[in-house]
């Protein structure tokens, strides 16, 4: 690997001032970031470990939010009793992630900066219409999110913490890629105040995406047989050595209805 | 360079580190300690796995640089401290849980992590939990076989102590 400087700051302010100078980028558990460096994908100049802001960590619940740290782990959102009780398909989509070593490391923050088209977490956040905080401002997933690799974050910004609304009943199911361990698709369900909300990763061209058609239908009767009546297109979905569109097509709709089995 | 002070296997370590030195090389060269291998070099195969602080975490995908003060346990650390295998380790060698041996370091690791998390696990949560651990030769059942005898041996001694 190519040499680079490396900082470690206790607080908010001070990460900010370091990622202004030239060629600095955030670390956070670095599970994605050091094999891109290791490739040479990606050549920052000064990287700035976040892993040592407290105020970053750790998962609260205030009413009928839960607020989680970007710095949190994945294996401690998987673990939290507060995710666990309020909302089971978040602390499960945690637990699946990866194996125990990479969630042991690897961050929320981390991974919806990243943004891969088949990372786990953007369904959650746009399945129960999550609120993005950075250093400067909060967004809603959907303005968050913006395409493939792709998110709203200005240079210098950085997620501190994800806030998650408290559904009525969330479930997340992954369809393993067995060799990458990411999801080749996976399905968010969310029962929210303003009706059940399904989002997709792994599947789509764009990245995570909502689906009106079976959020509608859910919406009018929450059971598998809904599911089945709506039409998954497969235009704009992925196509890959692991997959075709009509193949991701068809594992949306089983992984929809055996969420919406699962929250019952 | 920098100076990084941990404690490596119950014993306080210094070494030279720059910011890109990885873990798993500080271990290697600057500890001298061969034990935990590089399979992959990509996050995927876990041969590097050591614990940080108690969890297990792949040493090729970790830097070293701001882990000043961190209990770290290597592959060198499972034996007794007569130097007669750990609990684990003898349950590999005794139901043959290895053949080349290379990917051994890092399945004992993780092994050893699931036991920690969950004394008595199903076969499913054995291969679950070891996703992580890849072998090229044993086929995954002789290593299945160790952890579960060896999650046996743990609740027997467990069981006599109280
Ligand atoms: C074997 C393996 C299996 C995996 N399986 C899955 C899976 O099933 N599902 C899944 O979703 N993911 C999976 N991952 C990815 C994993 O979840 C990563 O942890 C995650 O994508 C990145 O998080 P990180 O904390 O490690 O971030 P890093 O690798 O440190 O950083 C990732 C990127 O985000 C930027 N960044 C980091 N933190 C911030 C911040 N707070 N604000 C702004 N930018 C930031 C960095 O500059 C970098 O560009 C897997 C990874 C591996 C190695
Ligand atoms: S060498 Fe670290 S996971 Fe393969
Ligand atoms: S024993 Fe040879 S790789 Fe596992």
């Amino acid at each position: 690997m190519y040499a680079f400087d490396y900082q470690k700051p206790s607080d908010v302010d001070s990460a900010v001032a370091a990622l202004k100078s030239e060629g600095a980028q955030p670390l956070s558990g670095g599970q994605t970031l050091i094999p891109t460096l290791k490739m040479r994908l990606n050549m920052p100049e000064v990287l700035v470990d976040l892993s040592g802001i407290e105020s970053m960590k750790g998962i609260s619940r205030d009413g009928d939010t839960i607020h989680v740290g970007a710095a949190t782990t994945h294996g401690a959102i998987a673990k939290s009793a507060d995710i666990q009780s309020a909302i089971p398909g978040l602390a499960h989509q945690a637990s699946r992630i990866g194996d125990p070593a990479v969630r042991n490391r690897g961050t929320i923050g981390g991974a919806i900066a990243n943004n891969d088209p088949a990372a786990c977490y953007p369904s959650a956040c746009m399945a129960l219409n999550a609120t993005i905080v950075t250093n400067t401002r909060e967004l809603s997933a959907a303005n968050f999110f913006l395409g493939m690799y792709t998110t709203a974050l200005e240079e210098d910004e950085i997620v501190t913490a994800v806030k998650f609304p408290v559904p009525s009943g969330s479930s997340y199911q992954k369809f393993d890629q067995p060799a990458s361990r990411f999801p080749l698709v996976g399905v968010f369900v969310a029962k929210t105040a303003e009706g059940v909300r399904v989002a997709v990763t792994g599947a789509g061209s764009d990245g995570v995406f909502r689906h009106e058609g079976l959020e509608q239908a859910l919406s009018g009767s929450f059971s598998a047989d809904a599911v089945g009546g709506v039409t998954v297109s497969s235009d704009g979905l992925m196509k890959d050595l692991h997959g075709t569109p009509e193949y991701r097509a068809n594992l949306i709709k089983v992984l929809t209805k055996r969420a919406v089995q699962e929250i019952g | 360079m920098t100076t990084i002070t941990m404690t490596v296997n119950g014993k306080e370590r210094s070494g030279k580190a720059e910011g890109r030195t990885l873990l798993v090389d500080f271990l290697r060269t600057e500890m001298g300690l061969t034990g935990t291998h590089v399979g992959c070099d990509t996050s995927q195969c876990g041969c590097c796995v050591v614990h940080v602080n108690g969890e297990s975490v792949k040493a090729c995908a970790t830097f070293v640089s701001g882990m000043d003060g961190a209990e770290v346990t290597t592959i060198e650390g499972m034996a007794n401290d007569d130097g007669s295998l750990g609990v684990m380790q003898a349950s590999f060698k005794e139901h043959h849980g290895l053949q080349c041996g290379f990917c051994t370091p890092g399945m004992i690791m993780s092994a050893t992590d699931l036991l920690a998390n969950n004394p008595s696990p199903s076969e499913d949560e054995i291969r679950t939990w070891l996703k992580g651990n890849i072998c090229r030769c044993t086929g995954y059942h002789n290593i299945v076989k160790s952890v579960q005898a060896a999650a046996a041996t743990m609740a027997g001694a467990r069981e006599a102590a109280e």
